[in-house]
């Protein structure tokens, strides 16, 4: 038994910890939502997943270079919550992204022919698995600075609100991020001036391989925010439904009121940090548990239950992504590399001399 | 009997020998043709050995000492013997380790003073094209990037520049020096030279010499340029030279001192003779199995006679006086035309020079009177318009051209001595600078 | 013309793109209420409002995160630093994200953000105020660096850095702001980015002198005048991209160079130009490139150690007396 372990059991909590071993409270009818939502949902849940698992597929083939973050597992998270936005509000996230680049809208082809650095990928085969970047559906990122994504958020929120779009931003970050000072000074500057952020903690309970424990003296994300006087919620981020109830709440208080809020949804990741992560800090049993809530299965039962989903459904769905998957990975084998002028192009908008 | 052992010869090329290891100690019993010493040659490390049998009884020079062939290095003999007589001209023997040449030695003369021989060198011979990787052995030529340019650019010669710069550099104001300067054909630049006097009141005979034996190239040289050309194998060179400073001197000289009545050819007359003790092979002649080189500078000076050319000598002109020379030049021409000469008066000079100039002769080859090596024949000197950096200037110009015997003057040597005569003629105040 | 200082230079310059540009707004600690700590951003609140001219907490991170993310989203944001000592903080936003942002996104957003404040020596403010680190933003591709050295330069070249739609460092000198000078009253007046000013023409050797050293390099050159030392005073105005074509011409021509700093000098602006220097016209110099830098120590509080670490007129004399070998 890890030390970890044992140290999560004596520092058993009552708010936070125990959550995401129960079902969602509250109800999340499913009725208040139209059959086409619900399955668009559950088709990208299940795209995501099977893209991810094709990404661990390709890396260990040496066709995704560098560093590969997997989102299996926390896919609730990003379908959720991005299914609450409209098509131009902004999401800006970490390097643990093809969840939300897929949910947000890039295609899956040009996504994976970045990750196999291509050309053809969103960002021109120039960004990699941590800088998908797509202007046409505001997805602005990728970035890898641990907690770097959380100012430039409020900047763009800061943006529309200076503009008067309407728009809202959603900022995703791990709760590792939290210890950044850029966290404090962005909830600071977002609460001071009004800004319509969704600050969006996908709390994992790992930075890497230090659990939330060994590094947060007061490990309550959504609790923190009473030093900004900013509204929080705390989230089973399993659920998708809770994930996009609290998301529209949290839209209506930016759109409306233009006020951020901070939502701590709590989820897992099944797989390690990243594909060069043997994972030794976390125990089979643990996983396994967390697997009995997978996200996935969750939803799925809950159609099923509702007669919104039959076994057919789902292999039909099943079907499609697989096509949708191996779609993506031929694009990619067959899209050419940048051309080597491509090094030193946009570098400057406006290159001088 | 004792015995001295001495450095043997144990290569061919060997002139002296370093004990490695003495392999015997003293008091050590030797016997005839056993290993004594292991001794360090030119080539290789080799084993002396005993040429004699007995007790090794001195060791004279220590492991790690050389010595030269044939010096005693130690001795053998019986265990009790007196070696005492042995050791004494065995130490004594010791000749000095500097291998010095004598001086030759110079034909009883009984006015022969001790003569300085000039400290002043001749630069080292190189090609006249000047090279900037080239210097002197005391260090790398140091030229900034935009000198060297310049100094390309503008056919300067790096090695006649001194570089103002740290370390001797030569930067970009030093090749601006230059370029103002008048050109003296790019040659080296020459050092101040040493103008030995002449003792007052000697009377200077013919020239002292040396012979040196002829090497296997020269003597080649002499018996294939004989077979093409005839007896003395000439070849010619000529110059133009810048005589306005010359000129100048000869007047204001002339205007200090009336009397004295100085020509320009005794200003020719004295830096030829400059000229060829900075390049003494010039100032020689052939002796068909040897080169001779004279230690000074007699000239015979060309005098046209009712009865023919005739040259008589001025003695050591390396040494005299511009006055002195003008004033001998005289009396001898003088003489020369009454036919009142002593034959060791026109006899033996070492190098000739005929000057046609007063004929309007612009230039001519002369013969080289056998057996000097050289001649110089002297032209007209005339304002002529000659281009200075690019513009034209009015200078006076005078050509001398120089027959050499090729059998002792190679084209280079000769070269060389002209391109020095004419640098000295067209910057006559070399001749005062001493050293 | 009017003669204003560089101060009100820099006032005008904000104040007329604040005015030409919706989009263009200001942000920083003490700008708005304040007045700006130096006086630079006077009056501004109060013509343009509280919407546009914004104080901060002090948060140097996370505003100029803000900054960026708000030109990823189209405005184009001026993030004052009250001292560019402060920018520290922010470096990771400015280098990881303003920098890399159009690059990494394959060109799809750019950052039309100035960062802009006083950098290099005040008067006896210490080794933590008193830094100048142009060469630590110029050393990243991605970034425009620009160093005014007079109110005209200043004006002209902060209009171009706020039109510009890359991310410019814009690093005023604080005994500078004080400093009187003939500005165009014209308010479309610019000077293009990436540009080089002769301040002096001269024919023995060139001084190149960026910010606070300009003024000191043209009072050396008068000196070298008096004895017969002609020198060229190049201004290069932009650090990157460096106009290092006059340089270049000027070095052609005089065949001598002397750089002039206040910054340290290993891995300054000035080894840089130096490098390029010898690349590019080695046949051309008489002697190597001179630097003269301020002094490679934490700029110490005496008043008399202070200014024995910053280079002045004889040292700048000595070094073109050195290349001149005079």
């Amino acid at each position: 038994m890890s030390s970890q372990t044992t140290q999560r059991q004596v520092n058993a909590r009552t708010s936070a910890a125990g959550v995401i071993d129960q079902p969602s409270k509250g109800v999340e009818t499913l009725r208040e939502e139209d059959r086409e939502t619900l399955l668009r949902m559950f088709h990208q849940m299940l795209l995501i997943r099977r893209f991810e698992e094709k990404c661990a597929e390709s890396y260990s083939m040496g066709k995704i270079g560098g560093f590969c973050h997997l989102y299996i597992g926390q896919e609730a998270v990003a379908v959720g919550s991005i299914s609450a936005l409209r098509p131009d509000d902004y999401v800006i996230t970490s390097y643990r992204e093809h969840g939300q680049a897929i949910a947000k809208g890039i295609s899956p082809e040009t996504v994976m022919a970045e990750l196999y650095g291509k050309a053809t990928g969103c960002s021109k085969g120039k960004g990699g698995s941590m800088h998908l970047f797509d202007a046409s559906v505001n997805f602005m990122g990728g970035h890898a600075i641990v907690g770097g994504q959380i100012p430039l958020a409020t900047g763009i929120a800061f943006a529309s609100k200076y503009k008067e779009t309407n728009q809202v931003t959603v900022c995703y970050f791990g709760e590792a991020a939290v210890n950044q000072g850029a966290f404090h000074e962005s909830l600071n500057m977002a609460q001071l001036w009004k800004l319509p952020c969704i600050y969006l903690c996908e709390n994992n309970m790992y930075g890497m391989g230090t659990s939330a424990q060994r590094a947060m003296s007061m490990d309550d994300v959504a609790t923190k925010a009473c030093a900004y006087e900013i509204a929080s919620e705390f989230v089973d981020g399993m659920d998708v439904m809770a994930m996009r109830r609290a998301t529209q709440r949290a839209i209506e208080r930016a759109r409306e009121h233009s006020l951020p809020t901070l939502i701590e949804a709590r989820t897992y990741r099944y797989m390690g940090h990243s594909m060069s992560d043997p994972g030794k800090y976390r125990t089979r049993q643990e996983i396994e548990k967390y697997q009995e809530r997978d996200p996935i299965k969750l939803f799925r039962a809950r159609l099923e239950e509702n007669g919104l989903l039959t076994e057919d459904d789902v292999k039909q769905l099943e079907e499609q992504v697989r096509e949708q998957v191996e779609r993506a990975v031929k694009f990619a084998d067959d899209s050419p590399d940048p051309q080597p002028e491509e090094l030193t192009t946009d570098i400057y908008a406006n290159p001088l001399g | 009997m004792a015995t001295q052992v001495v450095m043997p010869k144990l290569s061919p090329t060997m002139e002296e020998g370093q004990v490695a290891r003495w392999l015997k100690k003293e008091g050590d019993k030797v016997s005839m043709g056993e290993p004594l010493a292991e001794i360090d040659t030119d080539k290789a490390t080799m084993e002396m050995q005993a040429l004699s049998a007995g007790v090794l009884r001195k060791v004279l020079i220590q492991e790690g000492e050389s010595a030269p062939l044939g010096r005693p290095i130690a001795i053998i003999g019986e265990p009790d013997e007196d070696i005492s007589e042995l050791l004494k001209t065995a130490t004594a023997a010791a000749p000095a380790k500097e291998t010095v040449e004598t001086p030759a030695k110079l034909p009883e003369s009984d006015k022969a003073p001790a003569i300085e021989k000039p400290t002043a060198e001749p630069e080292p011979t190189s090609k006249p094209e000047p090279s900037p990787e080239r210097r002197p052995s005391n260090g790398r030529m140091l030229v900034s990037p935009i000198a060297a340019r310049m100094a390309a650019e503008a056919g300067v010669d790096l090695k006649s520049v001194q570089g103002s710069g740290p370390s001797g550099r030569i930067i970009k104001r030093d090749i601006e020096a230059a370029m103002k300067e008048p050109k003296t054909a790019g040659g080296p630049k020459l050092r101040p030279l040493a103008i030995p006097k002449a003792q007052p009141g000697a009377v200077y005979g013919p020239s002292a010499y040396r012979d040196e034996p002829m090497s296997e190239m020269r003597r080649t040289i002499a018996r294939r340029l004989v077979t093409s050309l005839g007896p003395v194998p000439h070849f010619f060179l000529t110059t133009e030279i810048e005589m306005d400073r010359a000129a100048d001197m000869r007047q204001q000289i002339n205007t200090l001192y009336p009397d004295a009545k100085v020509s320009i050819n005794d200003i020719i007359i004295k830096v030829a003779a400059v000229a060829l003790i900075q390049h003494p092979q010039v100032n020689a002649s052939f002796q068909d199995k040897t080169v001779r080189y004279y230690e000074h500078v007699d000239i015979g000076v060309a005098v046209a006679t009712e009865n023919g050319l005739i040259t008589p000598v001025i003695r050591s002109a390396d040494v005299k006086s511009l006055i002195d020379i003008a004033g001998e030049v005289r009396e001898l021409a003088g003489r020369a035309r009454e036919r009142k000469l002593k034959p060791e008066e026109y006899l033996g000079a070492t190098f000739s020079i005929s000057n046609l100039g007063m004929f309007g002769i612009d230039e001519f080859t002369a013969v080289i009177n056998p057996p000097e090596a050289a001649i110089l024949a002297i032209g007209a000197m005339t304002e002529k318009p000659v281009a200075r950096n690019g513009e034209i200037e009015i200078h006076k110009m005078m050509r001398a051209t120089m027959s050499c015997d090729h059998r002792v003057v190679d084209g280079a040597v000769g070269a060389q001595f002209l391109q020095t005569f004419k640098q000295i003629l067209e910057n006559p105040l070399y001749l005062f600078l001493g050293s | 013309m009017a003669v204003i200082t560089m101060r009100d230079a820099l006032n005008d310059a904000l104040r007329e793109e604040l005015a030409r540009d919706q989009n263009v707004f200001l942000m920083g600690e003490e700008v708005a209420e304040y007045q700006g700590a130096y006086k630079v951003t006077r009056g501004l609140l109060e013509e343009f409002g509280a919407k546009r001219v914004i104080d901060s907490p002090i948060t140097e991170l996370g505003f100029a995160g803000l900054g960026v993310g708000a030109a990823m989203a189209g405005l184009r944001p001026i993030i004052e630093f009250m001292t560019f000592n402060f920018s520290l903080l922010a470096t990771d936003q400015i280098i990881n994200s303003a920098a890399k942002m159009l690059y990494m996104s394959g060109g799809q957003f750019k950052i039309p953000i100035v960062f802009r404040g006083p950098g290099g020596s005040a008067y006896q403010v210490s080794s933590q105020h008193s830094q100048a680190i142009e060469s630590w933003y110029a050393y990243f591709p991605g970034l425009k660096v620009v160093m005014p050295s007079t109110p005209a330069d200043a004006k002209g070249l902060l209009k171009s850095a706020i039109r510009d739609d890359d991310p410019v460092i814009f690093i005023e000198q604080e005994r500078m702001y004080g400093m009187k000078g003939e500005v165009p009253e014209d308010d479309d007046f610019t000077i293009p980015l990436g540009v080089a000013d002769i301040k002096r023409e001269g024919t023995d050797a060139t001084i190149v002198a960026r910010s606070l050293l300009v003024p000191t390099a043209l009072k050396a050159a008068e000196q070298l005048e008096k004895e017969g030392i002609s020198c060229e005073v190049i201004d290069p105005r932009t650090i990157r991209p460096l106009d290092i074509e006059t340089i270049i011409e000027s070095v052609k021509k005089t065949n001598r160079v002397v750089v002039a700093e206040e910054s340290h000098p290993f891995c300054g602006v000035g080894a840089e130009i130096s490098a390029e220097i010898h690349e590019r016209a080695f046949d051309y110099l008489d002697a190597p490139v001179k630097r003269v830098s301020g002094a490679d120590v934490p700029m110490p509080y005496a008043k008399n150690l202070e200014q024995l670490a910053i280079p002045d007129v004889p040292q700048v004399v000595a070094a073109v007396k050195e290349v001149t070998y005079s």
